[in-house]
């Protein structure tokens, strides 16, 4: 009887996302897989290895880490990257070891965090050039940067904290103060982005502290604080691992990319692109994944029509992080307040899917229309030479993307005006 | 280990007055790492490991760790404090090249050596690190290290006192017992 109304459930969905996934044609795949092998005992929670099958092929499979050394200029892969006809890429910056969330200051200065080095980097446009200083160091998984009101948040594995003034002291910069650390410590999707709300809060996203764990009521959601680190309040629950969100500008709605969970098969679950429409609304890990697939371990007893459906689905293991409106007038009018997203691309499955920068089109009422890709190439023979993180525009409307593997961000522009300020 | 540590640092110090020197061979310069790690690719220094046939985007990332001070050793920090890019890589490549370590001349306990599979088993070790232990790309070698430090570094692991490039194994170890993990070490540096 279940088996029968969540099929019946995902043909439903699958006839709401066609046209979604345009391309790609494993990640169309929606129909529930049979059942994992039950996990071998002994496991800690945290274990990316939870629910691997016992095969050949799996023990191929593991994740995928950058190179710690920042590729030289000149050794980026500016030649295998595509772009539309119209657009141009080119390199921003580079020689940032991880170089990963981007932030923008109101001067122009931009910010960049790491993952793993113990950095934060400024990209400081001075007398019309640009260089790259370290801002902060000594610090941990600094992954996420927000700016608001002159000041820099930096949120590191557990804790977020603040440099005031920043663009004041880009020399001599302090130590950033504590704001906020009632947060768990789990190395597992205990990274975070952070941004900041139209209502002036900042997000904070907390990861489930594994590929597919039950937890306590400190993990899997994104919640908001205060920007002194009072007030915090749950927003979105049975979020699996987030890392980018950013908020419609026509509706202000939150719309947030989840990491699918690993290990379940080849090709589902897809990583979900998700918009909370009420406070504490749940999406649904570990119980339901992309909206119409019980998990085959801790789906018993639960129903997918619990939780609310992603609006789009990104792909299989695609790895979709950072993720921002479009709201520049340098791009063709079809941007306009469409959603660009980094996938930084798969290690959990045999032909590797992503690596890419895709573009999500919405309809009026802020569903989805379908995707396109609009840098390509960072996929190469099944190698990674690159792997997109996050994206965010520039005040002239053009679009910086990082990249972690090469340390470096690039800045996407389109027509006439090529080549930023130097 | 105190007393270890100072010749450690004396090495170390030689060595970074020699490497300033230019057209040394990467082979000259490697000379002061065989003094602990050993000649041809194994350690006979306690607690410290065998590098030979390691795998050369793992030894990279390690000692852009020790360069950064991302990972905590003294001597290896002041050894390649004043390392470019291009050394570490160098250096890298070069430990990739020295012969594996062998497995210790004793078999070792059948029921040790029983235990030990069923836990690398069980904690699916052998598949990220593959099924010989030989490693691939980020994932190291572990076949034949030494015990020791096998056992040292599976606890730092654990305590999370070691700090990982991208924290995968502080998730692993996490509810691995100390017991489990002296058997683990046992098994990995006898594997044959």
């Amino acid at each position: 009887m279940r088996i029968s109304s969540s099929a019946s459930r995902s043909l439903l969905l699958a006839g709401a996302f066609i046209g979604v996934l345009s391309y790609g044609a494993a990640a169309q795949t929606a129909s529930p897989p049979a059942a994992a092998p039950a996990a071998a005992p002994a496991l800690p929670p945290g274990s990316p290895l939870i629910g691997r099958p016992d095969n050949e092929a799996a023990q191929k499979l593991a994740p995928v880490a950058a190179p710690p050394i920042a590729a030289a200029p000149d050794k980026l892969p500016m030649d295998k990257l595509k772009v539309p006809a119209g657009f141009h890429l080119e390199v921003y910056a580079a020689g940032m070891p991880n170089a990963r969330s981007l932030a923008l200051g109101d001067k122009g200065t931009v910010f960049v965090g790491s993952r793993t080095v113990d950095k934060v980097y400024a990209i400081i446009n001075k007398d019309g050039k640009r260089e790259v200083k370290v801002i902060a160091s000594g610090l941990y998984r600094p992954n996420g940067v927000a700016f608001k009101n002159g000041t820099l948040y930096i949120a590191e594995l557990s804790k977020i904290s603040k440099i005031d003034n920043i663009e004041d002291h880009l020399d001599n910069p302090p130590k950033p103060t504590v704001i906020y650390d009632n947060l768990p410590k789990d190395e597992a999707h205990g990274w975070k982005f952070i941004a900041i709300g139209p209502d002036n809060k900042l997000y904070i996203p907390v990861g489930q502290p594994g590929n597919n764990v039950l937890h306590d009521k400190d993990h899997g959601q994104i919640r908001r604080i205060n920007l002194d680190g009072s007030g915090a309040e749950v927003v979105a629950l049975g979020v699996r691992n987030s890392v980018g969100f950013d908020w419609n500008p026509q509706t202000k709605q939150l719309y947030f990319t989840d990491n699918g969970r690993d290990w379940l098969s080849e090709d589902v679950p897809n990583d979900e692109l998700n918009r909370v429409t009420k406070v504490g609304e749940d999406f649904g890990a570990p119980y339901c994944y992309q909206g119409n697939i019980p998990d085959p371990e801790f789906g018993w007893g639960h129903s997918c029509s619990e939780f609310t459906p992603p609006v789009a689905l990104m792909g299989p293991h695609a790895a979709s992080l950072g993720m921002r409106f479009y709201t520049g007038k340098m791009f063709p009018a079809s941007f306009k307040d469409q959603i660009i997203v980094a996938r930084h691309g798969s290690w959990n499955r045999t032909h590797k899917f992503g690596g890419d920068v895709v573009v999500v089109h919405l309809n009026k009422d802020g569903t989805v229309k379908n995707i396109e890709p609009i840098v390509t190439g960072f996929l190469q023979d099944n190698k990674y030479v690159g792997r997109p993180v996050d994206v965010m525009q520039l005040k002239d409307g053009s679009m910086l993307i990082s990249d972690d593997w090469n340390g470096a961000v690039y800045r996407l522009s389109y027509g006439k005006s090529k080549v930023a300020a130097q | 280990m105190r007393a270890i540590t100072k010749i450690m640092a004396a090495v170390a110090v030689g060595s970074l007055a020699s490497s300033v020197q230019a057209a040394e061979t990467i082979e000259q310069r490697a000379a002061a790492c065989f003094g602990c790690h050993g000649e041809h690719g194994q350690s006979e220094t306690a607690y410290t490991p065998s590098l030979g046939a390691q795998q050369s985007p793992y030894a990279l990332i390690q000692l852009f760790m020790f360069r950064e001070k991302l990972r905590t050793f003294e001597p290896m920090n002041d050894m390649t404090k004043s390392f470019t890019d291009d050394d570490l890589q160098k250096f890298a490549d070069f430990v990739s090249r020295l012969p594996k370590p062998q497995p210790p001349t004793d078999v070792g306990d059948p029921a040790r050596m029983q235990k030990g599979l069923a836990l690398a088993q069980a904690n699916h070790c052998n598949s990220c690190h593959n099924a010989d232990f030989s490693g691939k790309e980020n994932v190291p070698r572990l076949a034949n290290q030494r015990e020791d430090y096998l056992n040292k570094t599976l606890n730092e692991y654990k305590d999370n006192t070691r700090h990982g490039y991208d924290g995968t194994m502080a998730d692993v170890m996490g509810s691995v017992s100390k017991e489990q993990i002296a058997a683990l070490a046992y098994y990995i540096s006898h594997y044959r």
